[in-house]
């Protein structure tokens, strides 16, 4: 096997051609900053404020409601603390879950240290919040609801809907996490009342270390950055233009006829599920059958370990990932599994596949071939079987 | 994620001595399924030395070479000798182990201990 099968889109994404090309001026003959006031300058300026409007549009935003960051995780830090420290004097109380990406939970963290309150939604063993725990935590000085719009390890969608509705009853701040989700679902944010959202350009076919966060007009929140007056005095820092570029071209690839581009992943999603469920003995399924990212597949083989399923699919050419303890660094399987009320063995035996739409048929058929006999080969070694 | 050495793959992709024993005068489990590493060790002893020995592992690529390379290092000693294998040993005779990593040489070592402890208690000849 010469080739590289990649079904590890959940962690970063294949670049696509058009977006190089529509970067490519800015890495090199159009460098202007566009804080200057020439033409050169000028240039960029107009790249960026495109940007800004494909963004928008991407997620029915207005173009100054689109903030470019550095990312996923600065996006997220930014809306939690800046709505935090900006609306203290409301309350210190926050809600979020317990399957939020680290860049929400150790925020939430950090928050703590400043009198702040947190309250950790559990979810159902679908990976769904449930809304009733979310109306019983709410409290007269909850101030910020922050829930992920889909998860990265097992993508199930959240009801955000729902939850968007009860905030603005409430009056309470809603910030959601979209990284996952934004060129894989539609997303509107006002149909949603959704108040802050971050997303990610690398998620999408776009370049690293580039994102955005929406913040919708009126809504009180503190600067993170404090320098130049870049992005309407709201984060300081020469723009990042060939990756706002970038940004820009990825979302309007990523958003144009989505639905029709998901029935293809969505194809190839159920019959790796299928394939999976049907071939191998003793395999979960987690997350939700249904409310579930386009392009996400996370199961867990009962008796064998994360890791060495990863070498042995490395060693076959395919790319995926697993929640388990020796993948995380730590001694502990991820937190996502074990919030779903997964024991600790099994969690260790889970397996990412995260599909994009550059997969095909072919790939997920050799996947099926070669997972069962991997999955055989680490179960005749473990001990968690007894033999006959 | 640290590289794993050219020997750590090796052992992993063809470990050795991977099995059970039915007629084992020594068995070891060692390890915790919440850590997401279990290992048993089962021994043959004859003339107070290792005949045989087999493993079984649930675990990364770490814990699986190591489990082998510890059978392969101890099979043929006597009992103290196989009793003087460290966890360094082992990581060593691997070309290393990445620093996150070392704990799990930790049970290659508990493991052989904790098969020939069994065997002598089985035998009357606990220390």
């Amino acid at each position: 096997m010469d080739k590289t099968i990649y079904l590890d889109n959940a962690a970063t994404t294949k670049i696509d051609k058009e977006v190089i090309k529509a970067m490519l001026p800015y890495l090199t003959d159009q460098y202007g900053n566009p804080s200057s006031i020439y033409s050169l300058a000028r240039e960029s300026k107009k790249a960026i404020e495109s940007s800004r409007e494909e963004v928008a549009k991407a997620i029915n935003a207005k173009p100054n409601e689109i903030y470019f960051t550095s990312g996923g995780t600065e996006s997220d830090n930014w809306a939690i603390k800046g709505i935090a420290f900006a609306n203290e004097n409301k309350g210190k109380h926050i809600i979020t879950t317990n399957i939020e990406h680290h860049a929400v939970l150790h925020t939430c963290k950090y928050l703590k240290k400043y009198g702040f309150e947190v309250t950790y939604l559990p979810v159902k063993e679908n990976g769904i919040v449930d809304i009733n725990e979310l109306r019983k935590a709410i409290r007269e000085d909850t101030i910020l609801i922050s829930v992920m719009f889909a998860n990265n390890e097992i993508g199930s969608i959240q009801p955000i809907k729902e939850i968007g509705k009860i905030a603005k009853e409430k009056g309470i701040y809603f910030h959601t996490d979209a990284v996952q989700a934004v060129g894989k679902i539609p997303i509107d944010v006002n149909e949603l009342n959704i108040d802050l959202l971050s997303l990610s350009g690398h998620k999408l076919h776009g370049p690293k270390s580039i994102g955005a966060l929406y913040i919708k007009n009126g809504v009180k929140i503190s600067n993170m950055l404090h320098g130049g007056g870049q992005e309407r005095k709201m984060r300081a820092g020469t723009e990042n233009v060939p990756s706002i570029v970038g940004l820009g071209k990825a979302i309007e690839i990523a958003t144009e006829n989505i639905n029709e581009k998901n029935e293809k992943i969505i194809e190839l999603r159920d019959i790796l599920i299928n394939g999976l469920l049907e071939k191998i003995p003793d395999t979960i399924l987690n997350g939700d059958r249904e409310k579930r990212l386009p392009g996400n597949v996370n199961v867990c083989f009962k008796y064998i370990e994360g890791e060495s399923i990863l070498l042995m699919l490395d060693m076959k050419g395919v790319c995926a990932s697993s929640g388990s303890a020796c993948t995380s660094g730590s001694l502990e399987p991820s937190h996502v599994l074990l919030a779903l009320g997964l024991e600790h063995e099994i969690a260790h035996g889970s397996l990412r596949l995260t599909l994009s739409k550059y997969n095909t048929q072919k790939d997920v058929k050799y996947l099926l071939e070669i997972l069962p006999e991997i999955v055989q080969k680490l179960r005749d070694m473990s001990p968690l079987i007894n033999q006959n | 994620m640290e590289e794993y050495s050219e020997k750590v793959m090796e052992h992993f992709f063809n470990p050795r001595n991977v099995g059970e024993m039915d007629d084992a005068d020594g068995v070891g489990e060692v390890g915790n399924p919440r850590c997401g590493d279990i290992m048993r060790m089962y021994i043959k002893v004859k003339d107070n030395k290792i005949e045989d020995i087999k493993f079984k592992t649930f675990g990364c690529g770490a814990a699986v070479a190591t489990s082998s390379m510890v059978t392969e290092m101890v099979k043929g000693k006597t009992l103290e000798k196989a009793l003087k294998i460290t966890n360094m040993a082992v990581a060593k005779a691997l070309d290393g182990l990445p620093p996150l990593k070392m704990h799990c040489s930790n049970l290659a070592e508990a493991g052989v201990k904790a098969a020939i402890q069994d065997y002598r208690k089985k035998n009357g000849k606990e220390e």
